[in-house]
């Protein structure tokens, strides 16, 4: 008898088809672009609410559960708090989904066999494309004061009647009856609910470095950059089934993202360069110098005490599940990781600025934990006077020898209400000049200002990341976190002269925002980049050398021809650091020749790397080299890979390379 | 990261506005929802259409998540309401069978080498009654318990019980026919 069902088991198996991978991209694409609709409808209405006694009750419940967390258990109470949330909204959230009555009426009936509050089918097709499209007059997150563009006459109507039809058998069993009802919104309220969040994202770039000539410019010159938040800002977009918005793709950032091993500085010097001259992967024509600096791992024991003030936003946005409640977990992470010699202080920014934790000593964690959990998101952003108070508690808790550092975590939303973006870059400056630096945290999406955050990181010595689970938090915050806080060398400067005898082309691979001009190589007033503690910084260089059939422009008629001054180098490597708190800058330099040093799987996987960003922008430079090519040269070149992010850009690099199909 | 994360904490995230767990839980449910929806309509080309129609559905589905159920049941109910509306619409398009229902239909639409235990298939799904089938194709998951077969389709697991030995005693009956040939 059981042999007839396994037989027939067996046979359905082998019957049952693969879904169609193409198929497969294009509905979980579609799906999350759905979801985000929906999502950005819904989030306008949870300020509302959460005000209710109701949402006093859950966060209640949320900070008791939070005080009895620790670390392994940090996700599921979150999310238990966020669940319990949405069991008091679903009216808010249902109707506003539908706003028109559907005609197909005939399934309504047959939906007896759902005990949860399975909603009828058609709700989920009635996406309100006209809601989404419709422009959005102020900001989305100021819920109190925006009133909506319009109102919808039979939204309201829908409202009632959905209302008590559709989801009472699911209150009956959620035991929050007395709550839901009370909380039915207001007509007001609704209309503000049909506002969905607008995307303002701001992305820092600027064209692809060109081709250079090298008999008309054989100097190149940038800052080194050691941001992260281009590569977690790409991984969000593809995990959702998009591409990343060309602008938002900074290759360097993107091969930066990876931690190499690159031969260790000996003796005092903080960090030592190797060069190689390699064949280019995606050009049979031209050669890749990779430059990789390798940042020294002082003892971490020695560590001079920490002051670190946090400065979070608090603003409207700030609710969504990746943002604020995010941002608590990875905090939480981080404080595991402080000594009870540093000191932690919280400032917010929302409506007025306030600190919420004075100067605490980190072993003090249940008060900072409280501190934390009390944090809530609400009101519009007032940037200015929160980071100028952060600077001042800042400075409060300064001592001698301690590394002082203001932590700001956002999801962008900075400058409402500050006068000018470009004093408020000074201003940071100066305080970084005074030994206060600034690190930048980004979270969540929508209206990430990348452009922003890039700018107050650069001026502030500091790092900009981007946030977007909590694995990435565990990366910038636990694993690096000497690195992000701990710099080695400050003002770090590249110059490299390519020699026209032998290189007749060259172009730099990324660092578009990091160009400095030649003069300012030399130049110890201007501001550039910094290593920190163990940090790896990858530059990548593409050369046509003379006589190579790849080479792009034409030999002019009335130029005078590079005659060959008998010398093999390639080019001349000159990098200039400030060891920190120093003035005057040193510099290291090395000629570049041919064929240097062997290739290593770390230079291997950060050409992969680097020919997966040019691919997201475009690839102008990449001929018929495509992401199948990039993902068979990462997959050679993964080596041990130990946390396993080598492995999930490969992953990234499948999805991107279905995408653009 | 989010792999080893359970399917109803991922849910219940994606309930709250998680976009990235949702995204995760769609990707890791996806062929699930798909080889369910084949053994509920029988041809490849519906399943996934019906996919489709299940994968817009579920970003405004999930808000109403309770986590009262195991979220694959709750999945796996989504896919059989799916599958018996889109049951409907066609019966309401053309009196002509469609699914398990359409023999010809099937033959051509499917490779040939499967096109013998498709016959097979056919005859066997074809010679059950509607319920029948539904409880076959749901119970055919791996790990499927008679009890969340009976939750997934709201009745009672004795239920479900007993329709198993129906679907076995017809199983055997259209083998001993065959047999019998």
């Amino acid at each position: 008898m059981t042999d007839d069902l396994e037989d027939f088991k067996t046979l359905m198996n082998a019957a049952t088809p693969a879904p169609d991978a193409q198929r497969r991209v294009e509905n979980l694409q579609q799906a999350q672009k759905s979801f985000a609709c929906a999502q950005g409808l819904q989030s306008g209405a949870r300020p509302t609410v959460k005000r209710g006694p109701i949402a006093r009750l859950t966060e209640g419940a949320k900070s008791m559960l939070n005080v009895l967390t620790h670390r392994g258990a940090l996700t599921a109470t979150t999310v238990i708090a966020a669940v319990a949330l949405v069991v008091i909204l679903p009216q808010t959230r249902d109707y506003m989904l539908n706003p028109f009555p559907l005609p197909n009426d005939e399934r309504v009936e047959s939906r007896t066999k759902t005990e949860e509050a399975d909603q009828d089918s058609e709700l989920s097709f009635a996406v309100p494309d006209s809601a989404v499209s419709e422009p959005v007059v102020e900001a989305p997150v100021v819920m109190e004061d925006s009133i909506a563009p319009r109102s919808r006459p039979n939204a309201s109507s829908k409202i009632q009647t959905g209302g008590l039809g559709v989801t009472s058998e699911s209150y009956s069993s959620s035991g929050l009856i007395g709550g839901t009802q009370r909380l039915v919104p207001s007509p007001d309220q609704r209309a503000v609910v049909l506002a969905p969040e607008q995307n303002t994202e701001d992305f820092a770039n600027a064209d692809t470095n060109p081709l250079k000539v090298t008999t008309e410019d054989p100097v190149s010159t940038f800052s080194i950059d050691v941001d992260t938040a281009s590569y977690s800002i790409v991984r969000s977009s593809l995990m959702r089934g998009l591409l990343p918005p060309k602008d938002a793709v900074r290759v360097e950032e993107m091969v930066n993202y990876f931690p190499y091993s690159y031969p260790a500085p000996e003796g005092d010097v903080p960090f030592r360069p190797s060069i190689s001259v390699t064949p280019t992967p995606w050009n049979e024509g031209t050669q890749l110098v990779h430059i990789g600096i390798q940042g020294a791992l002082p003892q971490i024991e020695d560590r001079p005490p920490l002051n670190l003030v946090f400065l979070i936003d608090t603003s409207g946005s700030m609710q969504n599940a990746d943002k604020l409640p995010l941002l608590k977990q990875s905090f939480r992470l981080m404080l595991s990781e402080l000594r009870p010699e540093d000191q932690v202080s919280i400032v917010t920014y929302a409506g007025s600025a306030g600190q919420v934790l004075e100067p605490t000593a980190a072993s003090e964690w249940s008060k900072i934990l409280n501190a934390l959990d009390q944090l809530e998101a609400g009101g519009s952003t007032a940037g200015q006077a929160g980071l100028q108070q952060a600077y001042q508690v800042a400075e409060s808790m300064a001592g001698d020898g301690e590394v002082t550092r203001v932590i700001l975590a956002t999801d962008g939303d900075f400058n409402v209400g500050l006068s000018d973006p470009d004093a408020l870059k000074n201003f940071i400056a100066g305080k970084r000049d005074s030994g206060t630096f600034l690190s930048v945290l980004g979270f969540g999406r929508g209206n990430l200002d990348d452009a922003t955050m890039q700018a107050l990181a650069q001026n502030g010595n500091g790092q900009a990341a981007y946030i977007d689970t909590l694995s990435e938090a565990r990366k910038v915050l636990v694993d690096q976190l000497t690195g992000a806080l701990f710099p080695i060398a400050n003002d770090v400067k590249i110059q490299v002269e390519f020699n026209p005898a032998q290189i007749a082309e060259y172009r730099l691979i990324g660092y578009e925002t990091r160009a400095l001009r030649r003069e300012d190589f030399a130049n110890d007033k201007v501001d550039a980049g910094d290593i920190g503690a163990g940090h790896t910084v990858t530059a990548i260089y593409e050369v046509t050398p003379v006589g190579s059939d790849a080479i792009r422009n034409g030999p002019l008629r009335y130029a005078e021809q590079a005659v060959s001054e008998g010398s093999d180098e390639i080019g001349f490597f000159k990098l200039r650091y400030k060891t920190p708190g120093a003035a005057e800058s040193q510099l290291i330099q090395h000629p570049i020749l041919p064929g240097q040093r062997a290739v290593t799987e770390d230079v291997e996987f950060s050409y992969a790397i680097a020919g997966f960003g040019q691919l997201l922008r475009g690839g102008e430079y990449l001929g018929s080299w495509s992401y199948a090519d990039a993902i068979a040269l990462a997959n050679e070149a993964k080596g041990e890979d130990s946390f396993g992010y080598r492995a999930e850009a490969i992953t990234l690099m499948r999805l991107a390379q279905t995408l653009s199909q | 990261m989010r792999m080893t994360t359970s399917d109803e904490d991922l849910a219940k995230a994606a309930a709250k506005g998680d976009a990235d767990a949702f995204a995760a839980l769609l990707a890791r449910h996806y062929d699930r929802i798909f080889r369910l929806a084949f053994r509920l309509c029988g041809r490849g080309d519906q399943a996934e259409d019906l996919t489709q129609d299940i994968c817009a559905a579920l970003p405004t589905k999930i808000v109403g998540f309770r986590a009262q159920a195991k979220f694959t049941t709750w999945l796996y109910r989504v896919v059989v309401n799916a599958a018996e509306d889109a049951r409907r619409r066609q019966a309401s398009h053309s009196r002509a069978a469609v699914g398990w229902g359409d023999v010809e239909q099937m033959r051509r639409a499917e490779a040939s080498e499967t096109s013998e235990a498709l016959d097979w298939l056919q005859r066997a799904m074809h010679a059950l009654p509607q319920e029948l089938q539904d409880t076959l194709a749901l119970t055919l998951e791996d790990e499927m318990t008679h009890a969340q077969a009976a939750q997934v389709l709201g009745v009672s697991e004795g239920t479900v019980s007993w329709r198993m030995s129906d679907i076995r005693k017809r199983l055997r009956a259209l083998r001993q026919e065959e047999l019998a040939q």
